[in-house]
């Protein structure tokens, strides 16, 4: 369902947990699905004896990946306008994440309203891995 | 890294969706899709990063008869600088998303890329170099799709083992 600009303000947020112990076989899935199969997120031989990680790690894209799932299930398929983000810390098998979003902003062009959101995504101890921004267009 | 044929497939987008957890319909349900605002499946918002898979030279991909920087019989097939070390120490950064329409099954995209600025920070464990490229997907009538902007980082805690 799309969002109507009606019934938002500013200051409204909306959250949802995105994983929940992050498993080394959806990291595999991603690789797969993705075409990503860089070593580092799956092959712990090595991530640890070459490139000297703890042990292989998400890949930023799956973490931004879950995260859109959030903001399609708030602004509804095909809403979305502008979706970015930086990668402030590394998720390892095991996280579980949660994303917020927080409506910041609205805006309008040619008769069509949009709605600026702040996005962020923390682990279980609440270091954020992700934030960034989206826009996405709203019914009025 | 440039993706001349990127033709968007359904079953790729299931397994996308499912690599990310999303068992939203309008990804696998055609169905359930024709009923939606666009009436069709759709690609997941950061589904243009599968895109690798068309890209006939990606080097995060290992290739039968060249050497392989993931584990085997060693921790690393990669022994000697000229068989491509340094390859696995990036990592990303930022990306940013642009969307113009909704990328569908049946659309054949293609990706044009332009490097963008380069720049240079202390980080926690050295210095991180950055680097930025935007890449544009069109569609087979040449109407833009996606526009991405990625930010690469290399770190130098990698440099010495690869």
């Amino acid at each position: 369902m799309a969002l109507s600009a009606a019934k938002l303000k500013i200051g409204d947020t909306y959250s949802e947990r995105v994983v929940d112990d992050l498993t080394r076989t959806q990291i595999v899935m991603y690789a797969g699905a993705s075409g990503d199969y860089n070593p580092l997120h799956t092959d712990q031989v090595f991530t640890t004896e070459v490139a000297q990680y703890p042990g292989v790690f998400a890949h930023g894209m799956l973490t931004m990946g879950m995260t859109g799932r959030t903001l399609t299930n708030y602004v509804g398929d095909a809403r979305l306008t502008k979706f970015g983000v930086r990668f402030t810390n590394q998720v390892w098998p095991g996280d579980s994440l949660d994303t917020k979003l927080v409506v910041k902003n609205f805006t309008e062009s040619k008769g069509q309203k949009y709605v600026e959101l702040d996005v962020s995504t923390v682990n279980q101890d609440g270091k954020v891995v992700l934030s960034g921004y989206a826009e996405a267009r709203i019914d009025p | 890294m440039a993706v001349t044929k990127f033709p968007i497939e359904a079953s790729h987008i299931m397994m996308f969706a499912r690599s990310i957890g999303d068992y939203n319909p309008v990804y696998h349900d055609a169905q359930y899709a024709k009923t939606t605002e666009v009436g069709s499946i759709i690609a997941p918002p950061t589904f243009t990063e599968a895109s690798a898979q068309f890209d006939p030279d990606c080097v995060l991909r290992p290739r039968p008869g060249h050497p392989w920087f993931g584990s085997g019989k060693h921790p690393t097939g990669i022994r000697h600088e000229k068989d491509g070390g340094g390859i696995g120490s990036g990592l990303h950064a930022e990306q940013h998303y642009e969307y113009h329409r909704p990328a569908t099954p049946g659309d054949v995209l293609s990706a044009t890329v332009k490097q963008g600025r380069s720049w240079e920070r202390e980080g926690r464990s050295g210095k991180l170099s950055f680097s930025e490229f935007v890449t544009e997907f069109r569609d087979q009538n040449g109407e833009l799709v996606v526009t991405c902007r990625t930010v690469g980082v290399m770190t130098q805690r990698l440099s010495p083992q690869t």
